[in-house]
């Protein structure tokens, strides 16, 4: 029954994952100096802003950053996902590769001006570690939704058919059979992944911008409004809640267009984060739910090889999509993009900071910024920085990191299919938990590095992925037998 | 064998934890990382430990009850030798961050001290611990069933919930301990450290008999936290301070 469903909430999933962009960066130094570090990719034009980044201290920044492990403040820029989701229309696929890009370097133009960076460094150590923690939360959020919901509501956990992806069962009397089978079964749905992101990458090109923004409204709204409603549905049959057909309708009504305002247009800053957590969530429990075990483990292995080789090689259709963005300096359609937007101001004189949280990054800056005048002699305006004469100011912007859905959902599926398969064994969700995580850290800390394009999945499962099977096989036995004697180590 | 049982337990064993989580490291993001990257290293320590276990338990006759009991306690002496191991590694690493902190810094200090690192890493270690110790005790608590129904001791779970609370108490001093004696070169005190980790747990062999495990493993936790109070420069005079608010020209670095 919900095969059909899939094939348009596959949409959603396209949204994958890992693109890491951290939109935009603007140092000013008033007034003297301008200075400005910074890179936009988002529709305009800072005609005033210099988007230069010194090569020596990016240099500083990325040594410094390197063994801070902390993400620099180079803007990752990615454009993955969002077009992906489009046209993966019927496609239950997700678009995988989790990109983690930063092409600041190529983005923003020339005006180098040589800085006294210790100050700035400093800073952008400190945001690195920010914008770890800014993600860290809402991964943390959502797998914590998915694992309660595989722990209490029953549905989720048991099987009840396979999607059209996979048609290979996986009830055979053979281990031999059952491995060839999940093998076939993620050969047919990495496949559909990489047809659908060629695609994707085609409409994106040629422009056929109606279509895609129709695939994601539609996607949307398959997983708002239908998605929603089964999970409350089982919510309420797990907990014998009675419910009348009028107030599930008017909860489900108000819940998905809110969701949909809140997602496509404009909203809140926080509830529309709430909004892509939630649906990440319910888009993992469906894959929890509809993958078969051995064939789940080895599409997430797939899934982040995949996403290696799409972004790093040459030819990868996720880089030539970024690469396609970043020409037309578009931003990537943010309904499918969690983005965790912060504008911090920094005074020189005192160091006092302030952090104002933005609304959503399709709203121009002055809108979405809230200005809070330094010291009351500094009216911001984002777009322009103007700088008042005479306050040595520096004044500091700054948007928060993006990352794609797709993380969201596979990093979530890896910890719920831990939660759900693990013999009931929470060590192992708890294990998995932080080994995603702590890839994620690595993740942001490889970008610092490298400083270019980098695909986020495969460090995060290839731990989760090893904690798994190691803490279900080893660690759970010997713990099990030292909870027995009660010896503690 | 409750819901009240189940908050009772969690709130005995992780209440101190959280806390301290709370108060001190939900603040700052570079904390945070630490603290989930000591966990992480708690946590390889304890897979390795567990395969050697699990490659002798496989390896050997599995009716011989004796023989399974003596490689548990082998299993549980190399786990915690292990875990110094990797605290000591993770010493080595969070230095090399440090130094990298100091050098983006403009004023040459760095954004978070090493006993401040120390801290953290001990408690993402006991946290880990910890939670690993009792999520599953904490999970089985609310479900239907009768404790010690073969004849056990009635008081598993509450005795797993202090014990759980020592252990995490514990690690966070002996972090501190422990990265006091790597910078300051005193050995004898990274050996106290791991002497003591190995009786709290020998300790723990004596189970059920709580009496002996228990009291005595407070007792350590005290003077730990003593201990790591004082060589972080913490002194009376200090909490005193610190009590009246007044300021001091001593220097009233604290420690945990």
């Amino acid at each position: 029954m919900c095969v059909q469903f899939f094939l348009l909430i596959a949409s959603k999933t396209s949204v994958s994952v890992t693109y890491i962009v951290k939109a935009q960066l603007l140092v000013v130094y008033l007034p003297r100096g301008r200075r400005s570090i910074g890179r936009t990719t988002v529709p305009w034009n800072t005609g005033s802003m210099n988007t230069s980044t010194d090569e020596e201290e990016f240099c500083n920044e990325k040594t410094a950053l390197m063994s801070a492990e902390s993400p620099s403040v180079p803007l990752y820029d990615d454009g993955r996902g969002s077009q992906r989701a489009k046209e993966s229309q019927t496609v239950r696929h997700r678009s995988s590769s989790s990109q983690i890009n930063n092409t600041d370097r190529e983005d923003h133009s020339s005006s180098r001006v040589s800085v006294t960076d210790s100050e700035v460094e400093e800073l952008s150590l400190k945001y690195g570690a920010k914008h770890v923690i800014m993600l860290f939360v809402p991964v943390t959020l959502c797998m914590v939704v998915v694992v309660a919901t595989i722990k209490s509501v029953s549905f989720y956990s048991t099987k009840n058919g396979q999607l059209i992806y996979t048609p290979f069962t996986e009830d055979t009397d053979s281990v031999g059979q059952r491995l060839l089978n999940s093998v076939l079964n993620t050969l047919i749905m990495i496949s559909v992944i990489v047809v659908m992101t060629i695609l994707l990458v085609l409409l994106y090109k040629y422009r056929c911008y109606k279509f895609i923004h129709g695939w994601l409204i539609l996607s949307s709204l398959m997983l708002l409004f239908w998605f929603s409603y089964m999970y409350l549905g089982e919510v309420f049959k797990t907990y014998n809640v009675a419910m009348d057909y009028p107030t599930v309708a008017l909860i489900i009504w108000n819940f998905g267009v809110v969701g949909m305002i809140c997602i496509h247009w404009k909203g809140p800053l926080q509830l529309q984060q709430a909004y892509l957590i939630m649906i990440s969530a319910l888009m993992a429990l469906v894959f929890i739910k509809y993958l078969p075990e051995w064939s789940a483990w080895v599409i997430l292995g797939a899934i982040s090889i995949y996403d290696l080789v799409a972004v790093l090689c040459p030819k990868g259709p996720l880089r030539m999509l970024v690469e396609l963005a970043q020409e037309r300096n578009e931003p990537i359609f943010p309904a499918l993009i969690y983005s965790s937007a912060m504008i911090w101001f920094v005074g020189m004189a005192k160091h006092s900071s302030g952090s104002l949280s933005s609304q959503q990054e399709q709203d121009s800056d002055e809108e979405a910024c809230n200005n809070r005048p330094e010291d009351g002699d500094l009216s911001r305006n984002t777009a322009a920085s103007e700088n008042r004469v005479g306050a040595v100011e520096e004044l500091e912007e700054e948007r928060g990191v993006k990352l794609g859905l797709g993380d969201f959902i596979f990093y979530s599926v890896l910890v719920g299919k831990a939660a759900a398969t693990a013999s009931g064994d929470w060590n192992t969700t708890l294990a998995c938990f932080v080994a995603i995580l702590i890839g994620l850290c690595l993740t942001l800390l490889l970008l610092a590095v490298f400083k270019k394009a980098l695909p986020a999945l495969p460090i995060s499962i290839t731990f989760g992925l090893i904690f798994y099977f190691s803490t279900d096989y080893l660690v759970r036995p010997f713990m099990d037998t030292l909870a027995e004697h009660q010896f503690y180590i | 064998m409750t819901v009240a049982v189940f908050f009772g337990c969690t709130f005995i064993a992780f209440g101190p934890a959280f806390a301290l989580f709370v108060f001190t490291i939900a603040r700052d993001p570079l904390r945070v990382i630490i603290l989930i990257a000591g966990a992480f290293f708690w946590l390889l320590s304890l897979l390795m430990s567990s395969l050697v276990w699990f490659i002798a338990m496989k390896a050997s006759n599995n009716e011989d009850y004796q023989l399974q009991r003596g490689l548990l306690i082998f299993g549980v002496m190399f786990s915690v030798i292990l875990q110094e191991v990797f605290r000591f590694a993770y010493y080595k690493l969070l230095r090399k961050a440090m130094e990298g902190l100091v050098a983006l810094s403009e004023d040459d200090s760095s954004p978070i001290s090493v006993q401040q690192m120390a801290y953290v890493a001990g408690l993402g270690y006991g946290i880990m611990s910890g939670a690993f110790s009792m999520i599953n005790i904490l999970a089985d608590s609310l479900g239907p069933g009768t404790v010690g129904i073969h004849g056990e001791s009635q008081y598993y779970f509450l005795t797993s919930a202090f014990m759980t609370m020592a252990i995490t108490l514990l690690h966070t001093f002996w972090g501190v301990l422990f990265f006091d004696g790597c910078e300051k070169k005193r050995w004898w005190m990274i050996a106290v450290v791991v002497c003591l980790h190995l009786l709290v747990s020998g300790l723990t062999f004596l189970n059920p008999v709580y009496e002996g495990s228990l009291p005595p493993a407070y007792i350590i936790t005290v003077a730990m936290g003593v201990w790591a109070f004082l060589s972080s420069g913490g002194s009376l005079e200090s909490i005193r301070n610190s009590l009246t608010c007044s300021k001091s020209s001593v220097n009233s670095q604290v420690g945990s």
